[in-house]
């Protein structure tokens, strides 16, 4: 019979392992199946109450206001993504590109990029805020002296522009992340390739559509995954510059907001219900997970392409 | 020998029994962090009282307090006593079975409490109270003194009144309202705060006797005219103003009125210790309406249905329902307590304490919130519409009328 002796090295991987993964398993794991259990009862505030089966789904999906809140909520959150894709991904590759350039002051421009990602969200939040203030905001100062007082706007308090004000601080607090690891990608690029490329054409479209861009692709891929995943887990800014509600009436309202509400409730509206609220994150939590694993397994497969 | 052992078993059995009565600490829970020390001196008072009993204060951050609660209720590791909110928000807990029904042969001095402040702490399932109510809260306008002794101005007896002062304001280069409607609860403020007088005592009772619902005209066109008063006379901007911005433009002087609760007035005296406040109930359309303030009851303590140390957190409710804690609570954190007999020394609250004699409950909250969608999550969007004139008034009326139908049943015909 052999014996069981752990070695040196499988002792080490065992105490390495264990720990994170009892973490992983106890907050992670457990949390997300618990959702899903409590998903299919009904509850009195957090207390269990009857089994209902699918009815906590079918009324956030189909039964009336719910079924709008929802659509809302996940309508801004497809806003949020594309703008921040633009916003954020999009400046960010410019960014990188012209830092790469070593342009003059890329040293200070490096540095004024990435600054804000170090800021917390809170701090943004309030920044912003202030920023956008209805009387004695920047923004509308700054408008109404360079003669452009007729743009003034209540900035967070109307539909129209209340959730592109969030997006923009939004952009401006996390632009400095897709611009480092874009500048990362290129700076791994060979010089050889880039002095062949520079020897054959000076236009900057070529060398970044056919050179740096399938060159960073790799980088594109773990950018726009954790994109999709922040903004469809969008929660801080939104909740601070547009309250727990969405305000005004909905327009800021995004799916995490709308889950944290229905779910732990507001006291100021009195809405609480754990059932609806685990329904809601199931079905978040599927949909994220879904479509960033079919982000990732595409653009992977486009990688190995390349 | 046997008899001896009986005698020793008897005895130790009694010690065992006593045991708990003699070590009886109490743990108390609460949102209100800011009345911690206030709290702690009752506390004192109450212990001093009854040698034996300890109480050890808790708080937790208010906007998370009623998930702490329930979760460590369910957990099984919830406080002997505690603080909880009225309507819809106690029934989350006690129709979960955690909290003990309290009577008057528990706690004689419920008796004597007013029959709404009661209600507001009951389930209306079973009809039992659950707590003892501790301060109620008042929806009015509340306004400078010195900004309408500069401009000669006084309590507004009508409507018109209201809107010739808020232009005299205005013109005078002030802010007649400093309200803003970005804060999406704040919506229901300035609605009840500035309305309730319009809508009038005969629509709320035709209301809550089912004989009438949201789309009545009282109701609307109520909303229509605070929606114009805010129009004219709220800042530039209003609706991109969060609340605590229009606190400030209130407590610096800028503005001559805000729209709030009584809540309200300690703020504003910290924010700004020489501002010299007054209050009025927000009047009718005519000198004849009967000037309505909206009242609704904060919250109250309850005790845990599974706490060991019963007698003791009962003993320790008797002494939060006696008029004795009542008169300190008032008198040291400037609230308005629903025990009744307590009088008021600060002239602000003995001034609300007045006003109060002609009120009509809180309306949403007092009624609506006890299921889902609530009636307050309605109004609030969709008079921020409404603001924004994305709405009217009728409109409102219907959204009402048909999203309360889900679950109130009055309106399901």
């Amino acid at each position: 019979m052999p014996k069981l002796r752990m070695t040196g090295r499988g002792l080490w991987i065992t105490v390495l392992i264990v720990p994170p993964l009892a973490f992983v398993a106890l907050f992670i794991v457990y949390p997300i199946i618990s959702a899903f259990a409590y998903a299919f009862f009904d509850w009195q505030g957090l207390k269990r109450g009857a089994y209902v089966g699918l009815e906590n789904f079918h009324t956030v999906l189909f039964v009336e206001p719910y079924r709008s809140w929802t659509l809302n909520a996940f309508k801004n959150n497809i806003i949020v993504f594309f703008a921040l894709m633009v916003l954020q991904n999009g400046l960010g590759f410019i960014l990188a590109y012209a830092l790469w350039r070593e342009l003059p002051g890329a040293r200070f421009h490096r540095i004024a990029v990435f600054l804000p990602v170090v800021l917390s969200t809170i701090i943004v939040a309030y920044l912003f805020k202030l920023f956008y203030h209805p009387l004695f905001g920047v923004v509308n100062i700054t408008l109404k002296s360079i003669g452009l007082g007729w743009m003034a706007q209540p900035w967070l308090g109307q539909s129209g522009t209340a959730l592109w004000s969030i997006i923009v601080a939004q952009a401006w607090h996390m632009v400095g992340f897709p611009t480092l690891v874009f500048l990362a990608g290129m700076q791994r690029i060979p010089g050889e390739i880039l002095d062949a490329v520079r020897m054959e054409t000076e236009s900057e479209w070529v060398k970044i559509s056919k050179i740096v861009w399938p060159l960073v692709a790799p980088s594109a891929t773990i950018v726009f995954t954790l994109l999709f995943v922040g903004a469809f887990n969008w929660f801080e800014l939104p909740y601070i510059m547009g309250g727990l509600d969405g305000s005004p009436f909905g327009s800021t309202d995004v799916l995490g907001l709308y889950f944290y509400r229905t779910a732990f409730g507001n006291v100021s509206a009195g809405q609480q219900d754990f059932g609806l609220g685990s329904a809601l994150a199931v079905l978040i939590f599927l949909f994220i997970a879904v479509i960033a694993s079919v982000i990732t397994v595409r653009l992977r497969a486009r990688e190995i392409q390349i | 020998m046997k008899t001896n052992l009986i005698r020793i078993g008897a005895a130790l059995g009694a010690v065992l029994v006593a045991a708990p009565a003699l070590a009886q600490d109490l743990t108390f829970w609460s949102w209100r962090q800011e009345d911690k020390a206030a709290y702690e001196q009752f506390i004192d008072t109450f212990e001093a009282a009854n040698p034996g009993i300890t109480v050890k204060f808790e708080t937790f951050e208010a906007t998370n307090y009623n998930t702490i609660l329930s979760t460590a209720l369910a957990g099984g590791t919830g406080p002997d006593v505690m603080m909880v909110r009225a309507y819809g928000g106690l029934e989350n807990v006690a129709s979960a079975g955690y909290l003990e029904p309290l009577s008057t042969e528990t706690v004689p001095a419920l008796a004597d409490f007013s029959q709404a402040s009661l209600s507001a702490e009951s389930m209306r399932s079973d009809g039992k109270i659950y707590a003892v109510p501790f301060a109620s809260q008042t929806q009015f306008v509340i306004y400078n003194k010195a900004i309408f002794d500069a401009n000669g101005l006084e309590e507004p007896q009508t409507w018109a009144d209201l809107e010739a002062l808020s232009q005299k304001l205005k013109d005078a280069g002030v802010i007649p309202f400093a309200n803003g409607t970005a804060t999406a609860w704040q919506n229901e403020t300035v609605t009840f705060g500035l309305g309730s007088s319009l809508m009038g005592e005969d629509f709320y009772n035709d209301l809550v006797a089912g004989n009438a619902d949201f789309t009545d005209e009282r109701f609307t066109s109520a909303l229509g005219a605070v929606a114009d008063i805010a129009a004219n006379y709220f800042p530039d901007g209003f609706i991109g103003l969060d609340y605590p911005s229009a606190q400030q433009l209130f407590s610096s002087g800028m503005a001559g009125m805000f729209i709030g609760g009584s809540y309200e007035l300690a703020n504003f005296k910290n924010q700004n210790p020489d501002i010299e406040l007054g209050m009025f109930a927000a009047p009718g359309e005519t000198a004849d309406d009967a000037k309505l303030v909206a009242v609704y009851f904060d919250g109250g303590y309850a005790v845990n249905a599974a706490t060991p140390n019963k007698d003791a957190a009962i003993t320790f409710v008797n002494y939060l329902a006696s008029q004795e804690f009542g008169q300190a609570f008032a008198n040291t954190l400037n609230n308005i307590s629903t025990i009744p007999g307590v009088t008021f020394d600060n002239p602000l609250l003995a001034e609300v304490a007045e006003l109060n004699q002609s009120s009509i409950p809180y309306l949403m909250l007092a009624h609506f919130r006890y299921g889902e969608p609530s009636g307050s999550v309605l109004i609030q969007g969709e008079m921020q519409k409404l603001f924004s004139g994305e709405t009217t008034s009728e409109a409102i009326g219907e959204v009402l009328t048909t999203g309360l139908a889900a679950w109130y049943e009055p309106f399901q015909n």
